[in-house]
């Protein structure tokens, strides 16, 4: 292997007396002067929140203001740091929803553990749980740091749905039972 | 002693001296202060932030329009400031040499208050200059002799903090500061050949040379001299890219690594203060001090004359101080080597040619 | 009941690779042991074949011979295959000399691909609710052989969701595959035909016969072996994903019949217990009864703390009283064939040093000739083996009574046992000094000066002797609920505890059928390593 020796091309009297790289500096630093900022006054100013961003994990309700989860515990499972808590449950056959059959009756995040990293939102079969716009959680101690059920819900409100999964699965099987099957 | 005490208490001299001296701390505080302002401001506006824009009290805050502006101009940071570094536990590390950890902050501080009292900024309408000390223009050869003390304050805190880092910061600064004493000399005496000449009797007075300046500035007849004069006041003040003595990056604090709370504030003001010194140094010798404009020395007359001179004196010293900020946020940290060898192996040099050139010129054309 | 002999192997030609196989077994298990997976649903090894779920297709063939000389036919110096026009169904198939079968031909692919999208045309999408996820045979094939996404037009069909088919088992119609597992269950293994499929097409459905309901005691076995979600556990439905759950072998400890369990828990808590596949014990079944037993370790009147005199103690100090209250004069141990092995090891050295009187008392119920015998105690054996006893189980104890009265006992240690009702009233308890190591509080703990915490099956290991004179190994499946246990160190290090019974060679465990189990078999030597792939327990056995 060849060695080409690559010699370097001796510096002029003004690039050694250094004098004309400053006066390049410090135009460099003033056009950024006259620019405006770039940072945002935090508590006053919000940023704009896109619309695939990954905040805080919540979980959602469809536009009937059914709850979503049905405890399947995927995400649970699929948690990298195990932030997820759930405590399945059987709704009670004579609710609304009791079509269902399955609903957490505890959900909890904790978000000291939580990575936001979104995998919980991917394999939820029901997308029911969503990490929203909501990227600021604070807590006085651990305790407040964990997202029970209530909290959850009340952090990420409705979504639009266009399936309606189990609606229309009811809506089905009560046709077919008019029907005489 | 009871006569000096009655003299003490009776003589009103007295109590004016005392005045001046506290209006002049004041000052220089407040310049400081606000020279701090003026450095996070350009810092924040050069990185693409706001600056500090929170301080605020409330009796300012009712002021409609100005209470607003004054908070989102971080005018009133500088009190917090100050008052932060008042405040502040004043902790005295147990491993220090006690005596002269305290005094450091104010030999450090002290020259650069001395030499601030002589510096001449404008003239009165009667021809007198007017400076914090009437008739005390002592010439630069004092001003650099006393200004250079401030390194004492440097060396001395390195050495009484008892610990590496202080230490090696002191040495560094000592240093450097005689490696640049000496280009800072040589350069100037060009300015005081053709100002004192043969047949003139200014001595070396700042007055004489700033009225020497009527017409073009010194800049244009010294230009090189003015750039090794430049070079030098930001190695002198230990600013970048040559604050050796303080270094973060390798040195943590520097000299004042072991310092906190006021005693920590009294450094940055003693900083600013040799700023403000070197600054209106560099005014006075090169940039026609009170002077207006170059071949304008004064504009309109009387009183009015002397208040505008006053002023662009101090819209000179306000550049300069933005220029040292500017260039800090600009330029990296030099290398130690890289300091030493700029001193010794390109200013002296350059500085000792610029004087023979002058001199050789004037010897032989006798011109001024 | 035991042989010797080990079967004949065949040679069968499998995608063109040979393996030796047993001789006429059937396929779907010959396959299996070679390590090849037949897809299946209907078929189980314990059942009789139905073959009508259609997934373990597969091409068979065989060597051609030449109908005129019987000589098989060469083709490029190896015999001509000919294969079936038709695929077959691997599970009414047994192997036999020189049998070829494809299985991962296109045909074969087809066929399983086509027999997935039929089960999923009504199949609901209710995975996420379905407490089979994880383990259901459905959904592993559909990864496999599913497409993805469905060629239906229609709707899909709705059928009940929520059948109560028997006190512990529910029924989702629509997650059936019609396998009719549970169906030959009931009819072949329980005894008890009640279940059985109604209409036609699209409507079949499961169902109870008229007026009868799933309710003998092996209902939940077709809980187990439905390949899908459509028969599920009432007790354990919608508790918890399988794939959360640890699983622990274990015995069942409900009679001497022993058998075979897994323990699935989590984070400590127990969930469920299925029976694990042991062909020399139980093959795949067990008694719903011994599913419940697992609520012992939660129970609110479990002994979780030592008590002296009923007044909370340290353990120390207990250890300290208990000590005492046995030097006290001649003393009478109340062993019991609940403990394991290894503890009745050291409860025999115990009454040989002290030279007590040991009895054992006797737990009788009605056997149901299948996985429950007469003996409703899992280690009586163990307790003839270690030499706790030398006698038949008492059937109460009235002797240790009377003894009592004549004073001729001054101290009584009562292991596992509830003595009070068992014969000795408490007022002749008080008579004497007493220790009591219990597991849950009785009438004898309220009783007994001492009383010391115990361990269920669940929280510790060991070893039981079932009716067969079969060593069988429980693990520990969850930690402890008392927080400290004499029983814990008083084992351990201790190589008394060895139960080494028996001679070198041991007859490797033969195919017995569950019935013939559970009647009490003569005392003999045939010790085996219990449940396949483990060994039995170390010397080091903890309580």
């Amino acid at each position: 292997m060849a060695i080409k020796v690559v010699e370097r091309r001796p510096l002029t009297l003004a690039e050694r007396s250094y004098l004309p790289q400053i006066l390049a500096g410090l135009k460099v630093t003033w056009d950024n002067m006259v620019r405006p900022p770039v940072t945002l006054q935090y508590p006053d100013e919000r940023p704009a929140i896109p619309q695939n961003y990954r905040g805080v994990p919540t979980l959602v309700m469809d536009p009937n203001g059914r709850e979503k989860c049905v405890s399947c515990q995927l995400c649970e499972f699929v948690c990298p740091p195990k932030a997820i808590r759930i405590t399945p449950g059987e709704i009670a056959p004579d609710a609304p929803n009791a079509h269902v059959e399955k609903a957490p009756q505890e959900f909890e995040i904790n978000m000291l553990r939580c990575i936001y990293c979104g995998l919980c939102q991917e394999v939820c079969p029901e997308e029911a749980i969503w990490l929203q716009s909501q990227y600021s959680m604070t807590g006085t101690n651990r305790e407040m740091m964990v997202n029970n059920k209530a909290r959850l819900y009340e952090l990420g409100g409705t979504l639009p749905d266009g399936h309606h999964k189990w609606d229309k699965k009811k809506q089905e099987a009560e046709r077919q039972a008019q029907e005489g099957h | 002693m009871e006569a000096f005490l009655r003299d003490l208490l009776l003589n009103t001299a007295w109590y004016f001296t005392a005045a001046r001296g506290l209006i002049l701390i004041l000052i220089v505080m407040t310049i400081a202060g606000y020279s701090v302002l003026l450095e996070r401001k350009a810092s924040a506006w050069i990185q693409g932030r706001i600056g500090p824009n929170r301080t605020n009290h409330p009796l300012i805050a009712w002021i409609p329009g100005l209470g607003n502006f004054l908070m989102k101009g971080g005018f009133i940071q500088p009190a917090a400031d100050g008052l932060k570094f008042l405040f502040k536990e004043d902790a005295l590390p147990g491993h220090v040499r006690k005596t002269y950890y305290v005094l450091a902050p104010i030999v450090a501080l002290a020259p650069a208050l001395i030499v601030l009292i002589m510096l001449p900024f404008g003239k009165l309408p009667t021809g007198e200059a007017i400076s914090l000390t009437q008739g005390a223009d002592v010439g630069v050869l004092f001003m650099f002799a006393v200004s250079s003390l401030g390194v004492y304050g440097i060396a001395l805190a390195g050495w009484s903090a008892n610990s590496k880092f202080p230490f090696l910061g002191a040495v560094r600064g000592s240093a450097q500061l005689i490696s640049y004493e000496l280009a800072m000399g040589l350069s100037v005496l060009t300015v005081f050949l053709a100002t004192s000449g043969p047949g003139q009797d200014h001595g070396l007075s700042l007055v004489a040379i700033v009225d020497a300046q009527t017409g073009a500035w010194n800049i244009l007849y010294h230009p090189v001299a003015a750039l090794v004069f430049l070079i030098s006041i930001f190695a002198e003040t230990n600013r970048h890219p040559f604050d050796m003595p303080e270094s973060e990056t390798d040195l943590v604090g520097g000299f004042h690594t072991e310092y906190g709370a006021f005693k920590f504030g009294l450094f940055f003001v003693a900083e600013y203060g040799h700023m403000v010194i070197g600054s209106s140094l560099f005014i006075l010798m090169f940039l026609g001090g009170w002077h207006v404009l170059p071949w304008v020395p004064t504009v309109g007359s009387g009183a009015v004359a002397s208040l505008l001179g006053v002023a662009a004196f101090f819209a000179k010293l306000c550049f300069f101080l933005f220029f040292f900020v500017w260039v800090r946020w600009t330029i990296p940290r030099f290398r130690y080597d890289q300091v030493m060898r700029i001193g010794w192996r390109v200013l002296l040099p350059v500085a000792i040619l610029n004087l023979l050139v002058y001199f050789l010129y004037y010897a032989l054309t006798g011109a001024r | 009941m035991v042989t010797d002999n080990k079967p004949s192997l065949v040679t069968i030609n499998v995608d063109g690779v040979e393996h030796q196989v047993p001789a006429g077994a059937n396929l779907v298990d010959a396959l299996g042991k070679i390590g090849k997976e037949v897809p299946h649903y209907c078929y189980h090894p314990k059942l009789p074949v139905a073959g009508n779920c259609r997934m373990c297709l597969v091409e068979l063939g065989s060597p051609m011979r030449d109908r005129a000389t019987n000589e098989v036919v060469m083709e490029n110096g190896k015999p001509k295959i000919g294969w079936q026009p038709k695929p077959a169904i691997a599970c009414a198939t047994n192997v036999s000399p020189g049998l070829h079968v494809r299985l991962e031909s296109p045909g074969v692919k087809a066929c399983r691909e086509g027999v997935t999208e039929m089960l999923l045309l009504n199949h609901p999408l209710d995975c996420p609710i379905c407490d089979q996820a994880g383990e259901c045979k459905l959904q592993e094939f559909s990864a496999e052989y599913g497409r993805g996404y469905s060629r239906y037009l229609d709707e899909k069909n709705a059928k009940p969701k929520k059948t109560r088919l028997g006190p512990r088992v529910t029924l989702d119609d629509e997650r059936c595959i019609l396998c009719s597992r549970c169906v030959r269950f009931s009819s072949e293994i329980a005894k008890d035909p009640v279940l059985g499929f109604v209409n036609r097409g699209s409507f079949n459905t499961l169902t109870c016969f008229p007026g009868r309901e799933l309710d003998n005691n092996y209902s939940l076995n077709t809980v187990d072996i439905c390949p899908v979600g459509a028969l599920t556990s009432t007790d354990f439905r919608f508790k918890m994903r399988v794939w959360f759950l640890k699983q622990t072998p274990s015995i069942d400890t409900e009679s001497s019949a022993g058998a075979n369990t897994t323990v699935w828990s989590r984070e400590g808590k127990i969930y469920r217990v299925t029976p694990r596949r042991n062909d020399a014990v139980n093959d795949t079944w067990m008694a719903d009864s011994g599913r419940e037993l697992f609520k012992a370790v939660e129970a609110p009147n479990r002994v979780t703390a030592a008590t002296v005199k009923q007044a909370p103690a340290t353990l120390e100090a207990a250890l300290v009283a208990a000590q005492q209250a046995l030097a006290a004069g001649p003393l009478a141990i109340v062993g019991s064939a609940h403990m394991s092995v290894e503890e009745q090891r050291l409860l025999a050295r115990l009454a040989q040093a002290r030279n007590a009187v040991v009895y054992v008392p006797a737990h009788l119920g009605k056997g149901d000739g299948l996985l429950v015998s007469e003996d409703r105690t899992p280690n009586f054996r163990g307790a003839l083996v270690t030499g706790l006893t030398d006698r038949a189980p008492v059937a109460d104890l009235k002797a240790l009574a009377a003894d009592i009265d004549a004073g001729k006992v001054k101290s009584v240690l009562i292991v596992r046992e509830d003595a009070v009702m068992l014969g000795l009233p408490a007022s002749t308890l008080a008579k004497v000094r007493s220790v009591a190591l219990a597991t849950h509080h009785s009438v004898t703990t309220a009783a007994a000066e001492v009383v010391l915490p115990a361990l269920t099956v669940f929280e510790r290991s060991g070893t039981f002797i079932n009716c067969q004179f079969r060593l069988q190994a429980f693990a520990q499946a969850v930690p402890a609920r008392p927080a400290r246990c004499p029983t814990a160190s008083c084992s351990r290090d201790s190589p008394a505890s060895t139960p080494r019974t028996s001679g070198p060679s041991s007859p490797p465990p033969c195919p017995r059928s569950p019935v013939s189990t559970a009647r009490s078999s003569p005392p003999k030597a045939s010790r085996s390593t219990a449940p396949p792939g483990r060994t039995t327990s170390s010397p080091k056995a903890n309580c």
